[in-house]
């Protein structure tokens, strides 16, 4: 089962419906990642950790997400300095760092980082389950969102075949190695995933029919949206415009 | 069995797998109305295959499927029969694709046309009793083996069917969890047929057995007298087995 540590909670944040928080979670992400200022991804990452810490995230995953999302702008940190060129190049130690390189390296962090904390805080804070019918609702094509429910719901039971085929086949004594063997013997494994998968959707589709399903999936939790939401929403679509306008202002 | 329109009615049935030249099921003619029928067979015999083909999921290549006097011709005449007839997998993983297992169960009645607040408290009263009241909020995945048959039973009778077809419900199963099953049929009010290769679970939850010889279904006699070797105290005394 794929964890929603994030979705756990009763914040205020994790009580708007899902709808309200895709929204601003799309346009704030537009403006984030089509700014060039860096007054606006600053004024952003700082808007947006300020939205996390209103869902009280658990700090150690927080930790756990930040590196993993980091260690990519870790990358453009040791290549950008040195390989960037442009005009200003500053020596530091025996090494010609580029200011330019610098500027684009601490932008794209800043953005990166402000998505990260929009998507934890507005998205990560509701189920996908919710998420999924938050979308159909938001006029999301209906087979997306099948698509998204039943990914999250059978990945892992995919993932949990494919990986006992691979058990079987180690206990049989395989021992993957550069060889024909090896590339046969994987081929064979992720065939073998693919037609079982396959067969699994059959008998899922089977059960479903079975039980009535008529293309249409009716969510048994079918949220109103109340005043709060309409309240949010309105609130964080005024701050983004705000941001987005920063540039005309100055 | 002469009632004048049976619950379901099978009316020579026959059926052969694609690409295979021999029919693997001939003339199956069979009804039932409110009896408790297990179905006991070798592998491969077409238990399951006659399954498939009572709720419209294989096609014949001959003969009908009538419920309650009216013959099943098209989708639409197989989701009127869907709607009493419940059909619980032999893999229950196959069986229960919602998160949690409230919104498994509540699955079938919100396709029923039950509102959520309906379908809410059926899926509640049915899993309560099953004795399942704490699993609303479980999640369908990690529940144990024996959980997920129940739960999977659970989603089933959340539509509350007439007849509950059930494939080899007591595979894998513990003692316990199997004896829990045992009750529980027992105290269903529906009629079954159960598929099983466990004669004890079968004489415990059913009044009279059939099996399938050479592509045919065939009822079973009541009593079989034979001899046979003993491993338990008392055997050379005359003796119940298996209820």
């Amino acid at each position: 089962m794929i964890e929603e540590p994030f979705a756990r909670g009763t914040t205020f944040l994790h009580r708007r419906d899902a709808r309200v928080k895709i929204i601003p979670a799309v346009i704030i992400t537009l403006i984030l990642a089509l700014t060039s200022s860096f007054l606006v991804a600053g004024t952003g990452c700082v808007l947006t950790a300020i939205l996390l810490s209103l869902s009280r995230p658990s700090p150690r995953l927080l930790l756990k997400r930040f590196c993993t999302v980091n260690i990519f702008t870790l990358f453009l940190w040791l290549t950008l300095p040195l390989t960037y060129g442009g005009d200003k190049v500053s020596p530091f130690l025996f090494l010609n760092m580029s200011l330019d390189g610098i500027r684009v390296a601490t932008l794209i962090s800043l953005k990166t980082n402000g998505i990260l904390f929009c998507f934890l805080a507005l998205l990560a804070t509701s189920t996908v389950a919710s998420l999924g019918h938050g979308l159909e609702k938001l006029g999301m094509p209906r087979k997306l969102s099948f698509l998204l429910l039943f990914s999250y719901r059978q990945l892992f039971v995919i993932h949990q075949e494919y990986l006992r085929l691979q058990r079987a086949a180690r206990l049989r004594g395989f021992i993957p190695a550069n060889s024909l063997h090896t590339y046969r013997t994987y081929s064979h494994l992720f065939g073998m995933t693919l037609v079982k998968s396959w067969n699994r959707a059959e008998r899922v589709h089977q059960a479903m029919v079975l039980r009535g399903f008529n293309d249409t999936l009716i969510p048994l939790n079918q949220p109103q949206l109340c005043r709060k939401d309409y309240l949010f929403l309105l609130t964080i679509l005024l701050i983004s415009f705000l941001l987005a306008a920063i540039p005309f202002f100055r | 069995m002469t009632t004048p329109s049976p619950l379901i009615e099978l009316r020579n049935i026959n059926y052969s797998c694609p690409g295979q030249n021999s029919p693997l099921l001939e003339e199956i003619n069979f009804s039932i109305c409110e009896e408790r029928i297990g179905l006991i067979g070798p592998n491969g015999c077409g238990k399951t295959t006659l399954f498939q083909i009572i709720m419209g999921l294989l096609t014949a290549d001959r003969g009908e499927v009538l419920l309650e006097g009216v013959a099943m011709k098209d989708k639409k005449g197989f989701r009127i029969l869907r709607r009493k007839l419940g059909f619980l997998f032999q893999n229950s993983d196959d069986q229960l694709f919602s998160p949690t297992v409230l919104e498994d169960v509540a699955f079938g009645p919100l396709n029923l046309g039950s509102s959520p607040e309906e379908a809410r408290e059926i899926s509640s009263r049915t899993l309560e009793g099953l004795g399942l009241k704490d699993f609303e909020e479980r999640i369908t995945h990690r529940l144990s083996g024996g959980e997920k048959k129940l739960v999977a039973l659970a989603t089933i009778l959340s539509m509350q069917p007439k007849l509950l077809l059930l494939d080899e419900p007591s595979n894998n199963l513990d003692p316990e969890t199997r004896e829990r099953l045992i009750g529980i049929l027992r105290g269903l009010d529906q009629a079954h047929i159960i598929i099983s290769h466990d004669l004890d679970f079968l004489a415990s939850t059913c009044s009279h057995l059939y099996t399938i010889e050479k592509r045919h279904l065939v009822r079973c006699k009541e009593k079989q007298i034979h001899s046979h070797d003993h491993i338990h105290p008392y055997g050379n005394k005359p003796h119940q087995h298996g209820t």
